[in-house]
């Protein structure tokens, strides 16, 4: 059995939504396939408002702009067709790609690929890092606010990125205790306006700790923590129990990338992008040209940076099949513009640094 | 105090049917269409297999079929991935034990 | 310090503080907003037009305190919940605070609930003067408590029973 498309999206969250939508807007054969049965990916999780410019989506809840999206989306049925429950399993020459659905298996032909995979969690060394219990923030987030089920009753979280202080105040919101946060580093690394609303409501922030080892033999029942210096180091005699039902890791995402080596684009590692990526210019093509990127599988970031991204994507794949045109140019125009404003300021040191790198390395290719 | 969250000040949430299912033996209750693992942990049951080598407990992780921590015997079969498979009446789920048995 | 727990310091809040003197005009927002984050909503929620930002959406927000008339639309649009309205002038002993609430059970008004510090510790038994749960606040209730003078610039949360 085999489709033909002209472009196929791969990954139905916020980046390759919005690569699908504005193809689709141009004029695109869009064919978009997700693995899960519903789309919105992460996004549709996030209880919290949006930081940002309210210009966009500042000041609207994740999972408002989610709906936003897909209403978007349903709008363009006669361009845009969604496969869900549908994995993208393998990439066939420069042009074709296998797909499998619990019905069946089918191949696609397409001209453009955009490849928006995400990201998946990061886990952390420390004993009985196995036990039950032990889930990552992405899961306590899919738990809680998707299923309506809390992860445990008393919780530590670690890590104090965005994603640890947001999801420790979902958890408050959802009826949890947080017993505290833990991050090794010797500064929160998250807004500090995200560390003040769960400071306010009482839970500590251990910065400059660690987790040694979560307690129990069946499931979590507490665990262990205790002081580190500025190279991570344990200080001796610091060690302390924490009484918790449910230990939350919130230590960081890394891109999934294994299509775009299928691809044989160009892989480079970027530490402040969470590891490896597919090299990628403004356009967010990659050095395979008929393979564009967005979202968290271009390096790490947040949701709408994923969208403005997927926007540049879908204008750029469409362009490169159909002709250059006004209409594309000011999507892509636009979305530039807002990420370059998102990534200013001191908080958005690290990514600059992330993507300089990516823009030396697409210098010398 | 119950998992289940009733009262949300953000969210609500939309639950299908009530069902039936057994686990180890035993009856127990969820919501039609809800991942397995997700029905058992509402339920107080997190140990959802032991580890091939080591017989270590093992519970889910990472909640979007991706970590394989939550493999479960479903209806017979084993390496059911129980955070993305949705629970239906009548299901019977056991805890796997190490690589289970693949029935030929 | 703020970036080791989360908790602003005297000279940190000092930045963002109105005066006494603007204190004894009647309410005011103050908004504990310290960090260059790319962020914006706060602007457009103002209908007196008090809060701008110079150069972009990363500039820290700047209150314009004469402009300010206390009426709390800003409270419930910021996305890090960092924006209070505070009156000194509402009684001899005691001033009102606003603040954004997004926890469950909301309370009542009349209800004696308490206020917390920054730390979380209960320091003050506060009454609810109003609960404003509009609409267009999208779940985000704002509840005004009255709260002792000497506590007003420590309480920022409430618990409620």
């Amino acid at each position: 059995m085999s489709r033909k498309t002209e472009i196929l999206v791969v990954g139905g969250g916020p980046a390759g939504l919005s690569a699908a939508i504005v193809a689709a807007q141009l004029g695109s054969k869009v064919l978009l396939v997700d693995d899960n049965p519903n789309l919105g990916g992460q996004l549709v999780k996030q209880t919290h408002r949006f930081f940002g410019s309210s210009a966009r989506d500042a000041g609207i809840r994740g999972f408002t702009i989610a709906e936003e999206l897909l209403k978007q989306a349903a709008e363009l049925k006669k361009n845009l067709t969604i496969l869900l429950n549908t994995s993208v399993v393998g990439f066939y020459g420069d042009t074709e790609a296998g797909i499998l659905s619990p019905e069946r298996y089918e191949k696609v032909t397409f001209e453009r690929v955009i490849v928006c995979t995400g990201a998946v969690e990061n886990s952390l060394n420390f004993e009985n890092n196995d036990l039950p219990g032990v889930y990552g923030a992405g899961a306590v987030q899919t738990l809680m606010n998707v299923h309506g089920i809390r992860p445990g009753n008393k919780i530590l979280m670690v890590g104090s990125g965005n994603i640890g202080l947001i999801v420790s105040y979902q958890l408050m919101q959802a009826g949890v205790q947080v017993v505290g946060l833990v991050e090794a580093m010797q500064t929160i690394g998250g807004y500090l306006v995200h560390a003040s609303k769960i400071r306010r409501l009482g839970v500590p922030i251990y910065t400059g700790h660690t987790i040694v080892s979560a307690l129990g033999t069946d499931g979590v029942t507490g665990a262990r923590l205790c002081r580190v210096d500025e190279k991570f180091q344990m200080v001796p005699n610091t060690q302390f129990d924490v009484e918790c039902d449910c230990i939350c890791l919130a230590v960081g995402l890394s891109p999934l990338i294994e299509l775009f080596q299928q691809a044989d684009c160009k892989m480079v590692h970027v530490g402040e992008l969470g590891g490896l990526v597919p090299l990628h210019d403004v356009n967010m093509r990659t050095t395979n040209p008929h393979v564009y990127v967005a979202g968290d599988a271009s390096g790490i970031e947040e949701a709408t940076t994923a969208i403005l991204g997927g926007r540049v994507a879908g204008a750029r794949a469409t362009e490169s099949v159909r002709g250059v045109s006004d209409e594309a140019t000011k999507v892509v125009s636009d979305a530039v513009s807002e990420l370059r404003t998102l990534r200013s300021g001191s908080t958005g040191e690290r990514i600059r640094w992330g993507r300089e790198k990516i823009e030396k390395e697409i210098a010398a290719c | 105090m119950s998992l289940r969250i009733d009262d949300h000040p953000i969210l609500s949430f939309k639950k299908g049917k009530k069902v039936s299912f057994t686990f180890e033996g035993k009856k127990m209750e969820g919501f039609e269409g809800e991942p397995i693992a997700a029905a058992l942990h509402a339920a107080g049951v997190r140990l959802l297999r032991h580890s091939p080598h080591k017989h270590r407990p093992r519970g889910f992780f990472c909640a979007i079929g991706r970590c394989s921590s939550c493999m479960m015997e479903v209806d017979g079969e084993v390496n059911v991935m129980t955070c993305i498979t949705p629970l239906k009446e009548g299901m019977v789920v056991n805890r796997q034990e190490g690589h289970g048995v693949i029935k030929p | 310090m703020l970036i080791n727990d989360g908790i602003i310091t005297r000279e940190e809040l000092a930045t963002v503080l109105p005066t006494d003197e603007r204190f004894k005009k009647g309410p005011v927002a103050i908004i504990e907003c310290l960090q260059d984050i790319p962020c914006d909503p706060c602007v457009s929620s103002c209908p007196s037009k008090a809060i701008s930002m110079k150069t972009g959406i990363t500039d820290r927000p700047t209150l314009d305190t004469a402009r300010c008339i206390g009426c709390g639309l800003c409270v419930p649009r910021c996305p890090g919940l960092a924006i209070f309205v505070l009156d000194m002038t509402h009684a001899q002993r005691s001033a009102a605070l606003s603040l954004p609430y997004e926890m469950q059970p909301v309370p009542k008004v009349g209800q004696v609930v308490r206020g917390l510090d920054r730390t979380g510790k209960p320091v003050c038994e506060a009454k609810v003067l109003k609960v404003l749960s509009a609409k267009k606040f999208d779940r985000t209730h704002v509840v005004t408590i009255e709260i002792p003078k000497d506590r007003a610039l420590e309480v920022r949360a409430i618990r409620v029973a």
